[in-house]
């Protein structure tokens, strides 16, 4: 077979890791980073899914079209994320045109 | 041999591409998932840019108690699907069917703590519509927030509740033998999709519940 057997303690250790980083960002929210808080929440979250796609998941020892295909999946989701905020974050840049 | 083995599937050269075309089966389902959900976070990240103070306001509204405790039961039940699949693969079923069982159970229990405070919600008048009662000046931006939570929740529940539903089929698969080290390949694929959940409520957890400054 090609999906190999990990051991117990790592899943354990996983969990643990997954523990201690929402124990952090519950801390993190009672600390004020001002405009950071977004991005320290996300950060702490970024991580989060990563471990639980790398370790339970298996994605870690997956075949390399699996992992083009998970990758894929999330370059997809920044797309749809960065081009709908670049809009709707810049819309006050400017002053509106001039009526023409 | 692995061509006289009955768990391979005729379609399949080998039990190594049969396992490896169900996970990949599985992924491409899972990002048609993750474009679903990532159009709930794109809309809650514009109004959220829209209204930061209506939307911290009514962060405060919500249990951060239950929430984290869910967060707790989630990933629990997140490490006891890891073991059961862990367990298929080494041939366990009497093992798989138990750490099936308390995946079943932490979700359960996860299901239980959300129609608490769904009805805490409620009680509070805290449901969008007609009866949402907020005093101050964001009320409305703030129900439009308690819009997405309930969406963005409901939607979280759903797919929980479809796999509670289907881990009760594979507790009984288990339970009769049916899962073995060369067909392993279903445990796996109900696991993708349990940790996908798990994964969906790691980023809902700090976006509803711990955007509003708490001291």
């Amino acid at each position: 077979m090609t999906h190999r057997v990990e051991p117990k303690k790592s899943y354990f250790a996983i969990f643990a890791a997954l523990m201690a980083l929402t124990a952090l960002t519950v801390w993190a929210s009672t600390v004020d980073f001002g405009a950071l808080s977004i991005v320290v929440a996300l950060a702490i979250a970024v991580v989060k899914a990563l471990l639980v796609i790398l370790f339970f998941m298996h994605v870690r020892h997956s075949r390399p079209l699996t992992q083009a295909v998970v990758a894929g999946g999330l370059v997809w989701l920044v797309i749809l994320l960065v081009l709908t905020l670049s809009d709707y974050l810049t819309r006050g840049w400017l002053p509106p045109p001039p009526a023409w | 041999m692995a061509e006289h083995s009955g768990a391979l599937a005729h379609q399949f050269d080998d039990l190594g591409q049969q396992l490896d075309a169900s996970t990949f089966g599985m992924w491409l389902f899972l990002v048609t998932e993750i474009m679903f959900f990532g159009g709930l976070f794109a809309c809650y990240a514009v109004y959220r840019a829209a209204y930061p103070q209506a939307f911290a306001e009514a962060s405060l509204h919500l249990d951060l108690t239950l929430g984290g405790a869910n967060t707790v039961v989630l990933i629990a039940s997140s490490l006891t699907m890891a073991l059961a699949v862990r367990a298929a693969q080494i041939g366990k079923s009497i093992a798989t069917a138990r750490y099936l069982w308390a995946t079943l159970a932490l979700g359960t229990i996860f299901l239980v703590i959300k129609s608490f405070e769904y009805h805490h919600k409620y009680v509070e008048s805290l449901i969008p519509g007609p009866s949402f009662s907020v005093e101050g000046p964001h009320a409305r931006q703030i129900e439009l927030m308690f819009c997405f939570y309930f969406a963005m929740t409901g939607m979280h529940a759903l797919h929980m509740i479809i796999g509670a539903g289907l881990l009760v089929y594979f507790i009984a698969q288990a339970q009769a033998g049916r899962y073995s080290p060369d067909y392993y390949g279903p445990v796996e694929v109900m696991g993708l999709y349990w940790h996908f959940v798990d994964i969906v409520w790691i980023f809902l957890f700090p976006l509803l519940y711990l955007i509003g400054h708490r001291q």
